[in-house]
This record gives structure tokens, sequence and C-alpha cells, in this order.
């Protein structure tokens, strides 16, 4: 094990799977010169070459446009946006070619196409650059969407999205990149695409987050524990295909639930989550299913107001306690 | 024109009545022949029903409060109508009760609930639509109930079920007193305290071997509340018992004949309508009486005996906690069938608590059958005013002698309690023999 950021541990993955297969390839906005808007890919270009580093002009729709013709061909390219936000511009080629062509054309062609984004706020980039849409790309059959919340997640997912054969949109929380944790060493040391994770176990109410929200959920945990309360924090880590089993195994012992996501709740995660225990794990529901969430507002420039409009541990923390009655 | 609602008197002998639940909120639109509230009596939960329409304007009274029969326990206002308070008494002491006391009840509670709303509202960041949902959540629409009743989350009730749990008896902790998890709980553990599981268990702790055997932690005594059921059948018996003088005359009644019409009938009706022995019972006992009218009496006073007109026979029914007489009004003209439904409908009621006042009211002799028991015989106490109650006993395949011949028979033992007041040996037996008439030829009782 080595302690490592989330940015290395994606950097990490990146090199090995380049190293590995000369069919990946990577192409972006400052991703070859500069190494990357987030530093990334620092390094890649001397190493690797402008032909499997390519720079490409500020056009989202071409970017993940050639990708997806890139795929068609046989070759594994990882198209990298700036920030997901600007995935609106290429929105057609995401959702009407990447997550159809291999439905479109019965099997035919294989679309083995990542798309890494930069999701998320809190770094003062306002309304239009701060969003967390992610729940938007998870409505589309046909594309998965994961989204890591620890260094070893991160590593591990983004290998196994480059070795899939299916389109994956690779979400990655901008604020995250700076958080250190322990990831296991080895080329092949892979996580599963579409298999949530317990990071915490705990009897008494089970929270579900990904990405940025679960270590807001883990340090939720330590607060409530310190009432006696002891939560299960479950990491969903894919949005789609979304893995309600050790969700519902949780909540059919817990009997009661906090969804927390950076996103919207209107039609959000926590809806689906919700939902879906609702439907699987009725008998067992003792409390309504409580959803954090972003306030219900463009997100604001000043910072201040950026910090409450966004979820905190302290909102995943009086949610649990409201369904737990005292 | 708002109107009131008192307590009815629902039995001859009732006093006073507890207001047990109300069914009908503050504020909930009524029609004519909803049911509002629920009263204990003496004999049984019964439903109370409105004869005006309009919205139940306000409770007098709180649950589980005794009150004597036409006490006013609420107002009934037409829709849109809002009567004063002095409109509210001048109703209540031309009822000839007291004013009302809640009067003050309205002002107050908004003031209890603004609190609570502030707290459970949320951040400022919230968007207005949200809350709405928290309001809703905590539900400060007043008058809306779940259905069924009983506020309580899924895992709450499934768990009451399994363990057969009457979620009535549960106390809810959770919001606005929705029973949860740990509700259910909490019951289970007071339950065991009580010493019922143990007594589930002892069974099993019977079985260990016995050099182990030590005598065990011994359930403490308990002191169980009478119902009022309890106390009523215990006043009733006491005073029938001590009081009136009993005799008792026994006859064994040859039920081969009535076994194979019984099978033969049955054969033709559907599950759900298939006849006991004790509806043949009924009718061929509302027959004998006919005969008999002086057995279809009661004492009137030190100096008359009432004949009744109508033979209504009374049913005895096991129900939780004592027993109820439902009664089969005419009898004596009414078909078996109907006899059998009748009887059917009744019981089932008195079981789920929900007689009504007709069911047990009315009933001029009475049987009580304990034949279902295996009961070889037994003598009833006479449920007064009546003048006697037939015991009747298990139909019971035997030897008997016919001509000189042992063959296996039929027969079925019923005991008379009679009131020596009313009636002497030689009448009693007279109409025991009637009886037989229609027991052994029950081809009788079809016509």
């Amino acid at each position: 094990m080595a302690k490592m950021t989330m940015r290395e541990a994606v950097s990490q993955a990146l090199w090995e799977e380049m190293e590995r297969d000369e069919r990946v390839f990577i192409q972006g906005e400052e991703v070859g010169v500069w190494g990357g808007t987030y530093a990334v890919t620092k390094g890649f270009y001397d190493h690797f070459g402008a032909k499997r580093v390519r720079d490409t002009p500020i056009a989202e729709a071409a970017i993940v446009g050639s990708a997806i013709g890139a795929a068609l061909t046989g070759l594994r390219p990882v198209a990298e946006l700036m920030t997901i936000n600007f995935a609106f511009v290429a929105m057609d080629h995401i959702v009407n070619e990447a997550a159809k062509l291999h439905y479109m054309f019965a099997g035919q062609f294989k679309l083995p196409l990542v798309i890494r984004a930069v999701s998320g706020g809190g770094r003062q980039l306002a309304a239009t650059h701060s969003q967390t849409p992610d729940a938007i790309f998870a409505h589309f059959p046909g594309l998965k969407v994961v989204s890591p919340g620890t260094p070893a997640d991160a590593k591990g997912l983004l290998k196994s999205a480059i070795r899939s054969d299916d389109p994956v949109l690779f979400i990655e929380n901008a604020t995250l990149y700076q958080t250190r944790g322990e990831v296991p060493e080895g080329e092949d040391v892979l996580e599963e695409l579409g298999k949530s994770k317990v990071q915490r176990e705990g009897d008494d109410v089970t929270i579900v987050a990904y990405s940025k929200m679960v270590q807001a959920a883990l340090d939720a945990a330590d607060r409530l524990s310190e009432d006696g309360i002891e939560a299960e924090v479950v990491d969903i880590r894919s949005l789609r295909p979304l893995d309600m089993g050790p969700v519902i195994k949780s909540f059919k012992r817990t009997n009661r639930a906090v969804v927390a996501e950076e996103g919207w709740r209107s039609y959000g995660v926590g809806s689906e989550v919700a939902a879906r225990i609702y439907e699987m794990a009725f008998d067992f529901v003792d409390a309504p299913v409580k959803r954090v969430a972003q306030a219900e507002v463009p997100l604001p420039y000043n910072a201040d107001l950026e910090q409450l409009a966004l979820p905190q541990t302290e909102d995943i923390y009086h949610a649990a306690k409201e369904i737990i009655y005292g | 024109m708002a109107e009131l609602v008192t307590m009815p008197k629902l039995g001859f002998d009732m006093a006073e009545g507890t207001l047990v639940r109300w069914v009908k909120a503050e504020g909930d639109s009524v029609q004519k022949g909803d049911v509002i509230a629920e009263i204990e009596t003496d004999k049984a939960t019964v439903e109370v029903e409105t004869s005006h329409a309009g919205v139940m304007y306000r409770h007098l009274v709180e649950e589980d409060t005794t009150l004597p029969v036409n006490a006013p326990i609420a107002v009934i206002a037409e829709e849109g109508e809002e009567p004063s308070q002095d409109e509210i008494d001048s109703l209540v002491s031309e009822a000839g009760g007291e004013p009302s006391k809640k009067e003050e009840k309205p002002e107050q509670e908004p003031e209890e609930k603004a609190p609570k709303a502030q707290e459970t509202e949320g951040k400022t960041r919230e968007a207005p639509t949200e809350t709405e949902e928290k309001a809703a959540e905590t539900g400060k629409e007043p008058g809306i109930s779940p259905a069924g009743g009983v506020r309580s989350s899924p895992l709450a009730r499934r768990m009451a079920e399994d363990k057969e749990i009457d979620l009535e008896e549960v106390e809810g902790s959770g919001p606005q007193g929705r029973i949860v998890k740990k509700d259910i709980q909490a019951y289970l553990e007071s339950m065991k305290a009580k010493g019922r599981e143990e007594e589930a268990e002892a069974v099993g702790e019977a079985l260990q071997p016995l050099t182990a055997f030590t005598v065990g932690e011994v359930p403490e005594d308990e002191i169980v509340k009478m119902s009022r059921l309890r106390q009523a059948i215990g006043r009733r018996m006491q005073d029938s018992n001590q009081n009136f003088p009993h005799f008792y005359l026994t006859r064994e009644y040859d039920t081969g004949a009535l076994m194979s019409l019984r099978k033969d009938l049955n054969q033709l009706l559907p599950e759900e309508q298939k006849l006991s022995v004790n509806d043949f019972v009924v009718k061929a006992v509302a027959l004998a009486l006919r005969q008999y009218p002086n057995l279809n009496a009661s004492i009137e006073d030190k100096a008359h005996i009432r004949r009744h007109g109508s033979v209504n026979i009374g049913v005895a029914v096991a129900v939780e906690g004592g027993l109820l007489t439902v009664v089969v009004k005419d009898a004596d003209q009414k078909p078996v069938r109907l006899i059998a439904r009748e009887v059917r409908e009744m019981a089932q009621r008195a079981r789920d608590g929900k007689v009504r006042n007709e069911d047990i009211q009315g009933s001029t002799f009475s049987i009580s059958n304990l034949g279902m028991y295996g009961i070889d015989n037994f003598a009833a106490i006479i449920n007064p005013p009546e003048a006697g109650i037939l015991a009747i006993s298990a139909v019971q395949k035997m030897p008997v002698v016919v001509g000189d011949e042992l063959r296996i028979g039929s027969r079925m033992k019923a005991t008379i309690s009679a009131d020596h007041r009313v009636t002497d040996g030689a009448e009693a037996a007279e109409f025991m023999k009637v009886l037989a008439n229609y027991l052994e030829e029950p081809m009788r009782l079809l016509l």
C-alpha cells in the first residue's frame, strides 16, 4: 500500500494503462504540453508523445465526437473534459452516439471510450462552472457513470473503465484531487465497475453516498458515533449501473437511511436510491428516507453563500438524527 | 343549526358509558350514519353513529371519559356554520349538561404547534417547496390520519403482524405518535416482563433432564384489571345465582335423525352457510317455548309474570374476557337457514368487539352450548330477567339399547335451569319432552 493523493492515483491509472495497451490515448484541452488543467497528465506528453497525448481546440463536441470515432475503429480513447459543465456542449455525442451506437448497430461495434470529467462546486467558480449534474448522465441506458470517493477507488475504477468495452463517463470531483489515501500497489489491482462498497459498518442508520459525499458521510458517522449512533456508510461508486445490493442489505438491518449527494435534490441520486429502497425493502422501512443535497439554487459565487448552499457533514448528521427519533 | 350528540343508552340497564375513541376528529365532515366514536359499555365496545350530517365541530369530552347516559359528548355543525361558545353552552344546558370546558382549546393549539414548526423548518437556504414538504412530513394539517387509524411505519406494521400485536395497544414515539420499530420492541419487552412469554416457553423448560431440575424463576402474581364486561357478568351472575331459586332437569336426546338430516342439508349448502347442531336447537327450543309460554317469561313484579309475545332466543357466545348473548328474534318463525346466518354474523361481530346494540337485546330465553368443547353435561345460570336457560352438551356416539339389541346411537344431553318463582318441575319436564319431539323428529323443524 502506498499513500497518495487522488490526483496521483488517477494519473497512475492512466500511465499504467497507456504503458500496458498502446491503443489507449488521451485527448482534451491542455492535457499535453501544459500537463492538464489539474496536472493529472503532467509528464505524459514527454513520455508518450504528441500522438498519444493530444491537445485539442476548445471544442468539447469535437473532443467527444472524434473520440467516439476513434473508439469505433478499435482504439481506446480517454477524452478529458475540463469540467462536466462543458459536457452539455457535447451532449448529442454523449447521449445519441456514445450511449447508443453499440445498440443501434446491433452489437457490431464496441465503444471502449472513457470520458473523464471534473464535477462539483466549492471553489468559487460560480453558477455555470460549479455544477454536479451527474444524475443527468445516469439517466441514459447504454452509458456507464462512475464517480469514485477515494484514491484507491479512483485508480481501480479508472483502470477498469479503460479496459471496459463500454462507454464510461468517469466523474472526478475537483475538491478531491488533494485528498490522500492508501492505494494498493500492482498494475492489475482493479475495482469492478457497478459495485457498491461498504466504507464503514454500523447498525443504526445507513448513509448512502458517493464521490465527495463519502468523506462527509464518514465524518458525519464519527459525530453520530459520539452520540451512540453507529452509521453504516455505503459508497455506491457507480450511478449506472446502480448496485443496490449492499444498500438493501444494510437497510434491512438499520431500517433507516440518509442519501447524500452534492447535486440537486429534485430528480437526483437520492431520489433514485430512496425509491428503490421503498420498492425493494418496503416492509423494513421504519422512517422516511432522508435526502441530503445541494440547495435548489444556481450555486452562488460568494464563498460563504456557496458553502451554505452545498451539502455539508452537519447536514448528514442532522438528517440522520431526524430519523432516529432520539 | 348545530346539533348535540349525547351518550346513547345502549341497553335497558346501561347507566353510563366510557368514550374510548373518537373516530371523527374535530373538523372532519360527517354523513348521516357515520361512526363518530366508540363507546365501551358493560357489555361491549359499540360504535356510535350520528343521525346528523355536517362537520364534527367540537368534542365536548376527551377520550377515556366515563359519562352518564344522555350526557352531551359532541357538537355537529352544518357545513360552514361556526356556532359560538354561547350557542354551544345553551345547547348543552338545554340537554341538562354543564357548559363545555374545552372552550380555550382552539386558541391553545396554534401556540403549541408554532415552535415545533420552526424547529423542523430547516435552514433558510432551502427552497420554499421544501418547506411545504416538511410541513407535509410533520403533518400539521389537522384531521388527516392514516389508513387503519394508527400511524405506524411499514416495519412496525410487519413486526406487529408477525408477533400478533394489536397496534392500538402500542404507544408510538415517532413524529405524531408514529409507531416505529423500537416501540414494538419496547412493547414486546414489557409483555415479556409480564411473564406471558415465559408461559409460552414453559413446555420447553419441562423437557430438561430431572437431574438438573431446580425450581426456576416463578412469575410473580399479576393483578389484572377486570374489563367492564367481566365486572358486569360477575354482578349479574352472582345476583341471579344467589337470589333466584334455580332448579335443574337433564334429559338425553336421540340425535341420530338430526345428525343425518343435517348431513344431507349441508351437502346442499356452500361451506359458509353450513348449519350447526345449535342452529337446529335454537329452532326447536323456540317452537317448544311457543307451546310453553310460561317458560318464555320474566318476573314483572312480586305479583305478576310477563309472558313475552315474541320468542327471542339468546345464544351465548364466548368473547375475549367474557361472554355475550346474541339474540335471534322471533326464532320460532324463522327458517333454520336464516337462524344460522344471523347467529353466525352476530357471533362474529361479538368476537370482533363490533357488536351492535340490537344484537344483544331483547332475549326471552337463552341457550348455552358447550358441545364443541366435548362437554358431557352441565348446568347454566339463568340470565335475568329470563325464566330459564338451556345448557346443550356434545353430540356423542354411544352404545344404546334398541329393542333388546345393543347398537351405536347418537345422543346429546341438555339441562334446563329454570326459575322456580315462575315455573315448576313438571312444567319444565314437559317442555323438555316436547323438545324431544322436535329434536328427534327434526323434519318438523323444516316445516
